[in-house]
């Protein structure tokens, strides 16, 4: 059985202009121990599909169909109160993008994280703080820290505290959305090492939300390419870089800047996202696509298992 | 391409320093004003038709750098001459002219243009300040030029109809419309999406071979320079560490921090070494500089001279310079 299996999930927001249909029908699994890159360009529902999981979607956010499978059940029909004492950062957590920057500046850092620790767990203040020093350390902080202010920390320790405070619960699963996008490249290898290490050492799953591919080659075994709402593929990684069957999927990684191997040539994929309060009927990537006719046009393509594990959803590939 | 040995600008002993706001207290007590050492005397050229890369980590001076040799910072000291004139000595006419001949295009499209300007006033702004008429006609060719077309179709609307691409191409139209020779191109597709980056960045040679601009690259970001530049340039803190071809600096770095940098790069394949990091820790402050080398705080090879001395960029290898000790040969 699969950790998390997504199915036919539909998120839409209403909005002034009409409704954004974010994430229009998507499935995903994947297995425990598993680390999965999410990956697509802005605006194409990543963080829009963590917050379903987490249930945290804004007020003009809903959920209208679909399930979440979270070891079996599913995370949407769990009733508020119960989702919240016995799911949410106790078994899926999340890392939010830019979290880093919205640590309160005037409490100290391991105030923040016990506070947060003491609404989900009875444990006393300094219990809690033993945790936190605990957690610090796996993190790569030393724990004496915990009493600084949030400005004596640097980009990087700041991020290292975010994981340790997505970790407090000991959840089994972790969304990390966008986790190293604000750092600097060292800082970034750095972060990437500790989740590689935490991965390995606490056995945790992981999705990891990013825009940038090659973040995802250095840290996943699994990957899903998403457009426009929709994933369009999903193998592991061997197969999503090296024989990628979803055309967007391989306009993306062939002209995908590379510190090594070949010089890759321009190619870029003409047009630009559509808008997704009206995108276009049939394939939503056909007004993109060089191999596009009438029928993707027209016809939605399913997401199909065309090897063992690898899923694509395209009726040219 | 049209890449000669010409320079077209020089750098020389570049200096940028910011001085570092005091209370009233603070200002009797400690007598020494304390700087914030942005650009701390760094040089190079820039060749007719080449694009140079200036890398870093966010904090390193490399876009100080580059306001200041477009004058739009004034320096602390050194000289830039343009075609061999002297960039610091000009006079508001000189350097009226000078802005003519050199443009910048920034990071952000989301802030560079003025959310209130129609395009077509946005762009035909720079022709009304030096008062070159034919207006509809020049912006409509710059449009053109950066693949707005029809042009007429994006005269009249604002940039919030507008795409990320879309505006970006907007603002180089904006650089391109005095015809410059030279660009500063601030990291210019970090805000973009990866499929829309590379047909940024193919405009931009597209433009450099068909006018022969020549561009200071600004990036933090190894892997698109590699895509883009003719030679690049890695700063620390202020610095330059090391400058080379882009090929011999990526295949062959000699300075331990160019190595960590490039160590650090993930790679889009799964098969390729992991990205590592090789050096802890974070770039230190920019007011409170290390003593000798700035970078002995956390090189893994640093001694007693590194702490004592800094090194100057002295060249190895045939145009390959680096500033270290012990280079890693």
């Amino acid at each position: 059985m699969s950790l998390l299996d997504i199915q036919d999930l539909k998120t839409y927001f209403t909005t002034g202009r009409g409704t954004v249909k974010a994430v229009d029908g998507i499935s995903l699994n994947l297995d425990e121990g598993d680390s999965l890159g999410l990956a697509g360009e802005s605006g194409c529902g990543k963080t829009t599909t963590a917050l379903s999981i987490m249930r945290l979607l804004p007020s003009n956010g809903q959920v209208l169909s679909g399930k979440i499978l979270f070891k079996g059940i599913d995370l949407l029909e769990v009733e508020e109160e119960k989702f919240r004492r016995n799911y949410r950062w106790k078994q899926v957590s999340i890392i939010f993008q830019g979290a880093m920057n919205a640590l309160n500046p005037v409490f100290r850092v391991g105030d923040q994280i016990t506070q947060a620790i003491r609404i989900h767990e009875e444990i006393t203040k300094d219990d809690a703080w033993s945790k936190v020093e605990e957690l610090f350390s796996l993190v790569g902080i030393n724990p004496k820290r915990a009493r600084d202010y949030p400005h004596e920390f640097s980009g990087g320790m700041k991020q290292r505290a975010m994981i340790a405070l997505a970790l407090a619960c000991n959840p089994a699963f972790v969304i990390a959305d966008e986790p190293v996008t604000a750092l600097d490249v060292i800082v970034q290898a750095q972060i990437l090492e500790l989740m590689r290490g935490l991965r390995q050492k606490l056995g945790l799953s992981m999705i990891m939300i990013t825009h940038d591919l090659s973040v995802i080659a250095d840290t996943c075994n699994k990957a899903a390419i998403m457009y426009a709402g929709r994933i369009v593929e999903q193998a592991d990684i061997m197969t999503i870089f090296k024989h990628p069957r979803h055309p967007y999927s391989q306009g993306l990684l062939a002209n995908y800047p590379s510190i090594k191997g070949e010089i890759k040539k321009f190619a870029p994929i003409s047009g630009r996202p559509p808008n997704l309060i009206s995108p276009p009927p049939g394939c939503r990537f056909h007004p993109r696509c060089p191999y596009a006719d009438e029928v993707c046009k027209r016809e939605r393509p399913k997401i199909v298992e065309v090897a063992r594990g690898h899923y694509v959803a395209c009726l040219k590939a | 391409m049209s890449k000669g040995l010409e320079t077209l600008i020089s750098i020389r002993n570049l200096k940028k320093w910011f001085p570092v706001r005091r209370g009233f207290f603070q200002a009797i007590l400690s007598g020494e004003q304390q700087y914030i050492k942005a650009v701390d005397n760094i040089s190079f050229d820039v060749r007719k038709g080449e694009i140079f890369g200036l890398a870093g980590e966010s904090g390193c001076g490399k876009t100080t750098t580059g306001k200041t040799i477009l004058r739009l910072l004034e320096p602390t000291g050194g000289k830039v001459y343009f075609e061999e004139q002297d960039v610091f000595s000009f006079g508001k006419r000189e350097l009226k002219e000078y802005r003519k001949k050199a443009q910048i295009i920034y990071q952000d499209p989301y802030e560079s243009l003025d959310p209130r300007m129609m395009i077509y006033n946005f762009v035909a702004e720079p022709l009304l300040i030096h008062k070159i008429g034919g207006l509809e006609e020049r912006v409509a060719d710059a449009l053109e030029r950066t693949e707005l077309t029809p042009p007429e179709e994006f005269f009249h609307r604002f940039p919030h109809e507008l795409s990320g691409g879309q505006r970006q191409r907007v603002a180089i139209a904006r650089a391109m419309i005095l015809n410059p020779e030279f660009i500063v191109a601030d990291e210019p597709v970090s805000m973009l999406d990866a499929s829309i980056r590379s047909s940024i960045l193919e405009l931009m040679f597209k433009l450099r071979d068909e006018l022969g601009i020549s561009y200071l690259y600004i990036t933090h970001d190894l892997a698109t320079a590699r895509q883009v530049c003719d030679r690049l340039a890695i700063m620390y803190l202020g610095k330059i560490m090391e400058q080379a071809s882009i090929d011999k600096l990526l295949a062959n770095p000699l300075h331990p921090y160019t190595q960590a940098l490039i160590a650090a790069v993930p790679v889009p394949d799964p098969t390729a070494e992991k990205s590592r990091a090789m050096i802890k820790g974070e770039v230190p402050s920019p007011i409170d500089l290390p003593k000798g080398c700035r970078f002995n705080t956390r090189c893994p090879y640093a001694n007693d001279r590194c702490i004592k001395e800094e090194p100057e960029l002295v060249e190895v290898d045939k145009d390959h310079y680096v500033a270290c000790y012990f280079p890693l040969i």
